[in-house]
């Protein structure tokens, strides 16, 4: 079937991608560093020089905007609309660990292209491998929410970088200490002045190309799209079958989870409870000072979901198997007795057959799609090596 | 509300009568045959056609302009039955598809759920014990269900979610929780129903945490809303678990409600409720969506024989009230304010609560001679013949042009197709060595590609892609430059 020597091949070019970066770096020249003056995949440059999306997906309406939908349906707006080489710089800063107090600790440590852009931890690691409270979100198609975090407390990705930015247990970094940092690197300087015309590095020109890069991680090609589409061969019946159950108001997955971003973006409190021994995370409840959103999660997307265990705000769950099991436990299964949650009225008992759970991680792998992988760049400005995650290390014995 | 609306009434009614008649193939499926072996044969604007038979299957449309058309012989439907096994009979995404005639039995989820699909009609079916809904339009612009006999369903046996511009119309709708929910919808009449013997009979909701936050301009008109005195049964933390049993139409956060020229009689909780966004449910709140329901009209209704025996924290309410029976109508909790803009008229025929700020709405006398002619002059809505659009919703649709294939290559091509790298596929630069000029090559290719390159995988064919379409694309793969 060509879907499964498509997903094939995609491991065959991220390799392919590695080597040749390595035959480049092979001859000990210094490395060269010069924005791209191209859009990344997907993206097409317009008159101003701006990188917009194409997708058939912007050819399509939603209801009032809201990019929910069925299968032809308009997605949420995109944060799309920067200049090719701004977005490159932000690559460049994305896996640089110049960003963090130390020099270890880079965005890409946690959020890893490898692992679907999060780091397949249950539990993100900070600055001097300090465990954090929740798990890394992935940030394929991260430009189209405004509402970030897993407490949906962010509404742009500029006011949620900054926070890792500066987080005394993620980044550690400080304002001053970047800048400096920034400042004091000749090829930064020179790659600044390349993308915004000054060599003189401010901080919003920083969260600007982050933002911009991390904008550019766009994932619509998956077989469920060409599906979506129209093409009705690329589901295989299994896939089908599960699509149909996944959309079916039995399991009501696709009722928060909606098409096309896999998300609506709004709070539920689906009461998944915490692994053994971990307090009880109070969610959006803590930050939006809502009592009745007490352990509720912004509803994150499921495309790329394949490539992003373990799942949920803690990790609970290592495999997909287990997490759409969860939803089959009857509602408020997992919450602490001493806890009295507003639990979201779409979790309930669907008493789905086991093959029918089956089923529906067949569909969730059909949202698979990494064609538009970006460039994992071999050298980093800084000279360090770039940020990878802490999981790589064991990626032999997965 | 003039004539010009008459008119566009009846025109879209005839563009839904004259799009199911006049397009497209007719497939046949006879008992015994799969329901779903057709729908993938059809093409849009295609027909089938269902005889007399049980057909357990899950039939799932995700194209457009399809119609399926239930044949009833001597008295025999064609019968979809999910032996509580199945979890939904139709699930449809498609554009102008078209549903009636069919008897659907014993699903575990609905029986018709619609996912984003405009210009939707569903009319005729009969629906007994389909689980949670009956009839479930979601995320649709300019819909009909008519004329649909729904009963034994868990939750609301028509739902209108999320939609605008729908029309529900002439169903009777029994033994079920909820008769008809209208959720954050806007645009919808609810006409000439009739919704006896659930334990609400018609609701419009406002419910925080969905992605489309509004609901308002629904006219609730001339239906028979009697006797919803069924006990909820309801699954516990459903939406519609805390409607009292005896609820005649109940508006929650809604905004622009008009309720006129009904038949509201034997609700023994109360006739109509109109109450902000906490009454019923235990949904966590959301700042963006406005709990209170504002401009409610509640006009010449006809009530009688309703509060007989209240249920539950409504018994305790109105015995706050010094009243052992419960209400005609109740404006509860915000709903009182003169603030929100609501008004009743004749609001002495009630015995009604919590209505002392509401003005008073008019409360003409129709007579024969200007029942028609000068309606909405006299302050009724009885001119305006429906809430679906002049004009079909359109989906838009890509240009056949060279914007059109732009769009086209970047988003389906350039996934794989890079112009000088090597991606998933070879570079636009290599196709271009091979191909030269010769677009037809290209367009005939991607339609049914066969693997060429032993160090390429195979390429998803993209047939579905119209040929005019395909050779843009190609022209432009092959004019593009680096």
């Amino acid at each position: 079937m060509w879907f499964n020597s498509l997903s094939r091949a995609l491991g065959c070019c991220l390799v392919i991608v590695c080597q040749s970066s390595m035959a480049s770096s092979a001859d000990d020249s210094p490395e060269v560093f010069v924005l791209n003056d191209q859009c990344p995949a997907g993206f097409a440059r317009n008159a101003e020089n701006h990188c917009k999306l194409d997708s058939l997906y912007n050819n399509y309406q939603s209801p009032h905007g809201s990019g929910v939908g069925g299968l032809r349906a308009g997605l949420p707006a995109l944060r799309d609309g920067f200049s090719p080489r701004v977005i490159d710089l932000g690559r460049y800063l994305f896996f640089d660990p110049i960003l963090s107090a130390d020099h270890t600790v880079a965005c890409s440590s946690c959020h890893d292209p490898d692992y679907g852009f999060a780091d397949g931890l249950a539990r993100a690691r900070g600055i001097n491998n300090v465990l954090l409270g929740r798990s890394a979100p992935s940030l394929w198609n991260i430009g189209f929410f405004d509402t970030l975090l897993w407490d949906g407390s962010k509404a742009s990705l500029e006011e949620q970088l900054v926070g890792p930015l500066y987080a005394d247990n993620e980044m550690g970094n400080r304002p001053d200490q970047l800048l400096r940092d920034l400042n004091g690197n000749t090829i930064y300087r020179d790659l600044f002045r390349q993308a915004f015309g000054t060599s003189n590095i401010a901080l919003d020109h920083v969260y600007e190309a982050i933002t911009a890069f991390e904008a550019s991680l766009v994932s619509l090609n998956s077989r469920y799209d060409f599906y979506a589409h129209g093409l009705q061969t690329a589901l295989s019946p299994s896939e089908l079958e599960g699509l149909n159950v996944f959309r079916s108001f039995v399991s009501r997955c696709g009722e928060c989870h909606t098409p096309p971003l896999f998300s609506n973006q709004e709070i539920a409190i689906i009461g998944v409870g915490e692994p053994e021994g971990r307090p009880f995370d109070p969610g959006a409840a803590a930050t939006s000072g809502i009592p009745g959103q007490r352990g509720g999660f912004r509803v994150p997307s499921l495309r790329n979901v394949a490539r992003t265990a373990p799942y949920m705000h803690q990790g609970n769950f290592d495999s997909l198997r287990e997490t759409v099991a969860f939803y089959n436990g009857g509602r408020g299964h997992a919450v602490p007795e001493d806890e009295d949650l507003l639990i979201h009225w779409h979790i309930w008992d669907p008493k789905l057959r086991e093959e029918e759970l089956d089923r529906l991680v067949d569909f969730l792998h059909a949202l698979t799609d990494e064609g538009f992988m970006p460039d994992i760049p071999e050298h980093v400005p800084s000279g360090l090596p770039p940020g990878r995650a802490i999981s790589r290390n064991n990626l032999t014995s997965r | 509300m003039n004539k010009k609306t008459v008119f566009h009434g009846f025109g879209v009614l005839c563009l839904l009568l004259m799009s199911a008649v006049t397009l497209g193939a007719v497939h046949e499926v006879k008992d015994g045959e799969s329901i779903q072996a057709a729908v993938t044969k059809a093409q849009t604007g295609d027909t089938i056609r269902v005889f007399p038979g049980t057909y357990h299957e899950t039939v799932f449309i995700d194209k457009d302009d399809i119609s399926l058309v239930g044949v009833i012989e001597d008295g025999e439907w064609p019968h979809l039955d999910g032996e509580k096994v199945l979890n939904d009979a139709i699930l449809y995404s498609g554009n102008g598809f078209s549903v009636e005639w069919f008897k659907i039995t014993q699903y575990k989820g609905n029986a018709i759920m619609g996912q984003s699909g405009n210009n939707f009609s569903i009319r005729n079916n009969w629906v007994i014990d389909t689980g949670l809904y009956g009839i479930f339009p979601e995320f649709g612009h300019n819909g009909l269900i008519e004329n649909n006999i729904l009963s034994e369903i868990e939750d609301a046996a028509i739902y209108v979610g999320m939609s605008d511009y729908i029309d529900v119309r002439n169903n009777q709708v029994f033994d079920n929780v909820a008769g008809i929910e209208v959720e954050n919808s806007r645009h919808v009449l609810v006409e000439g129903n009739v919704a006896r013997n659930n334990t609400g009979g018609i609701l419009v909701f406002i419910t925080p945490g969905l992605p489309i936050k509004s609901s308002y301009d629904a006219i609730i008109r001339r239906n028979f809303v009697t006797n919803n005195n069924t006990p909820n049964f309801a699954i516990p933390g459903s939406l519609v678990a805390g409607i009292p049993s005896g609820t005649g139409i109940l508006v929650m956060s809604g905004d622009k409600v008009v309720i006129e020229d009904n038949i509201i009689t034997g609700n023994n909780t109360g006739g109509i409720i109109v109450t902000s966004g906490d009454f019923v449910t235990e949904v966590a709140s959301d700042k963006e969506s406005d709990p209170h329901s504002d401009q409610v009209e509640i006009r010449n209704n006809i009530m009688f024989d309703n509060g007989n025996d209240p249920d539950g924290e409504m018994k305790l309410l109105m015995l706050s009230k010094f009243s052992t029976k419960g209400p005609d109508i109740l404006a509860y909790q915000s709903a009182t304010q003169k603030e929100r803009g609501s008004c009743i008229s004749r609001r002495e025929a009630y015995r009604s609560y919590g209505l002392d700020e509401w003005t008073d709405c008019d409360a003409p006398t129709v007579r024969a001679v200007d029942a028609v002619v000068s309606a909405d002059d006299i302050g009724t809505t009885r001119q305006l013949m429906t809430k679906m659009l002049e004009a079909p919703a359109d989906p838009r649709v890509i240009t056949a042009d060279a914007d059109g294939a732009e769009v086209v290559y970047s988003g389906i091509c350039a996934g794989c197709h890079a112009y000088n790298v090597r991606l998933i596929g070879p570079p636009a630069l290599v196709i271009q060595a091979q191909y030269g000029d010769d677009v037809q090559a290209v367009a005939d290719y991607v339609a049914n590609p066969e693997r060429r390159r032993p160090d390429f995988p195979s390429m998803p064919p993209q047939g579905h892609i119209s040929e005019e379409m395909r050779l843009l694309v190609a022209e432009y793969m092959l004019g593009l430059e680096g």
